[in-house]
């Protein structure tokens, strides 16, 4: 069973905030999954190579150079932006001071 | 008007002057308007510009002009899909108010063959789900029998184009999201070979494994839709040009596998009633049956899941309220914008999803669980091409269950997964499969599972047009 610190701090690994009626929740869940997902300890795979994609393509290559000449694709994403300064993106403080 | 037409039924009809494409758009819009009140297969309709798109296939037709494959035909795009201007929410609270910034290359491609889109069709959240429960903005029920769903994720899409709203839809398939909710819904859905269709502007899930695809009503319009949207894409370095093997099947000729491992416990009575009714009609026009295994079929959910949940949280984190979508800044630091935003935007599933992949992916665990997956997935594609070495083509069911009741699974996440069970080994091995309706139980349709090896769509086709017939 997955405790509920681990829960907490993978939570916060993929930057999302719960409370703790989401722990348990999570924690009832996750462990039902993670022990379904050890079936795959009866495989043997011991001399198997890890399967990337299902079609063998390498080294898909292209020239460096910039596709788009277009300013108005440019300007509907940064007016997606929330927050904005002078054309920047703009972001809360990371550090405290 | 009836809205049952097939696009060469518009084509002829657009030929013979019998209507407009403008009259058809509109005529398509009403009917999906009215029908979708107790459908709910449409997060949003996209009339203006369908009216204007379906004017100008009138101006081309007045000055003589050659028309598109799809020409004047009513589409619906499932909202994965990013059609400029319009809203593209992928089912999420976290993209509510997101408008697409541009077209996806699948979506210029249907525009330049003349299809007319009329909206964006409901869906699990970022296609987390097998029933569009886990749309932010509630199920899409089954046009059969609405107190049941419609499968998922692209339950919209099936559901659009099985209530006659449209006539094709583009759908997109990462675990059976095509197939499930055609088989759901009594339509055709095609699962293409991974690479063969651009994703270029798709909302990405896991993305090892998703394909774009299309969902008609015949095996004829799934290929005509098919081939419109196929092809390499500069802007997608995982797409793939390939010739399509035109290779007439005479039935006698069919060898067909039957898989044990997709006929044992689970599966429903009725459903299995109906897939092997669909078998002994198949051999009783000519074609050789064959009795086979997949021996590691039964690890396949598990490695999918996997597998899903590691791809999601790698690709989701882009979801930070940072550049678009949802943006909570109430707190005082950049980790509270991160966290607020998140948290507050995706859904049960989504959360739920994304914290198991990047456990799965944490220092400690990436051998134990995404490296072994990947591994029992080398062996799953091994068992298939062992098995193409004997027969043409595989079938089975697309689903274990009937439509389940709308609140049936949604409790129980491995419930819903277990809907999955026939449809991930496809993806994991990134073969083309169809679902084609074979039957019903009272009201509700049952789908017919055929999977061919990579790059052999044609073969999947043809052999749908033949069941078509039987």
């Amino acid at each position: 069973m997955i405790s509920k610190e681990e829960v907490q701090h993978i939570a916060q690994l993929a930057r999302i905030r719960v409370d703790e009626k989401d722990v348990e929740k999570l924690q009832k869940n996750l462990s039902e999954i993670l022990d379904y997902f050890n079936v795959l300890g009866e495989v043997d795979v011991s001399r198997v190579e890890p399967m990337t994609h299902s079609i063998a393509l390498q080294n898909v290559s292209r020239e460096d150079v910039a596709r788009s000449k277009d300013l108005t694709l440019t300007q509907k994403l940064i007016d997606m932006f929330p927050a904005i300064r002078e054309g920047f993106l703009k972001v809360k403080a990371i550090f405290s001071r | 008007m009836n809205t049952d037409l097939s696009i060469e039924d518009i084509t002829k009809g657009l030929a013979e002057k019998r209507f407009s494409a403008r009259e058809l758009a509109k005529e398509f819009l009403d009917v999906a308007k009215k029908k979708d009140k107790d459908i709910h297969a449409f997060l949003n309709f996209t009339e203006d510009r369908a009216l204007n798109q379906a004017e100008e296939i009138d101006k081309k037709i007045s000055r003589g002009e050659k028309l598109g494959f799809l020409a004047g035909v009513p589409c619906s795009v499932k909202d994965a899909i990013l059609v400029e201007g319009a809203p593209c929410t992928a089912g999420s609270k976290a993209l509510e108010y997101y408008i697409a910034p541009y077209d996806a290359t699948v979506v210029t491609k249907i525009k330049d063959a003349g299809a007319v889109i009329i909206g964006k069709t409901n869906m699990d959240e970022f296609g987390m789900g097998a029933s569009t429960e886990n749309s932010a903005f509630g199920p899409t029920k089954n046009p059969h029998d609405l107190t049941r769903v419609s499968g998922g994720s692209g339950g919209g899409a099936s559901a659009s184009v099985a209530a006659g709203e449209c006539v094709i839809g583009l759908g997109e398939d990462t675990g059976g999201s095509i197939r499930l909710p055609s088989s759901f819904c009594g339509v055709v859905g095609l699962k293409p070979t991974y690479g063969a269709v651009s994703r270029n502007g798709v909302i990405a899930l896991a993305s090892s494994l998703d394909q774009v695809g299309p969902v008609a009503k015949t095996v004829k319009d799934a290929e005509i839709l098919f081939n419109v949207i196929r092809g390499k894409d500069e802007l997608d370095s995982t797409s793939v040009d390939y010739e399509i093997q035109d290779t007439k099947y005479k039935i006698q000729d069919l060898r067909i596998g039957v898989p044990k491992e997709y006929f044992s416990k689970g599966l429903d009575v009725e459903v299995e009633k109906i897939v092997r009714n669909a078998i002994e009609k198949f051999e009783y026009a000519g074609a050789k049956i064959q009795e086979m295994e997949l021996p590691h079929t039964q690890y396949a959910l598990a490695a999918y899941y996997i597998i899903n949940t590691s791809e999601a949280s790698a690709n989701l984190a882009r979801y930070d309220g940072m550049r678009y979508g949802l943006s909570v800044q109430e707190g005082s630091f950049l980790l509270d914008a991160y966290l607020d935003s998140r948290g507050g935007g995706l859904g049960t599933e989504v959360k739920r999803r994304i914290i198991l992949g990047t456990y799965a992916l944490s220092a400690g665990y990436y051998e134990a669980y995404y490296n072994k997956a990947q591994k029992v997935r080398t062996l799953l594609k091994q068992d298939f091409e062992k098995a193409f070495e004997k027969v043409d083509i595989i079938v089975g069911p697309v689903s274990p269950f009937l439509p389940f009741k709308i609140g049936e699974r949604i409790t129980d996440p491995l419930q819903m997964y277990l809907v999955d069970i026939y449809t991930v080994p496809v993806n994991l091995a990134g073969l083309p499969a169809l679902s084609i309706p074979a039957g019903k139980v009272g009201d509700l349709p049952v789908g017919l599972h055929m999977i061919a090896p990579a790059f052999e769509e044609q073969r999947l086709f043809e052999t749908g047009k033949l069941f078509e017939q039987l």
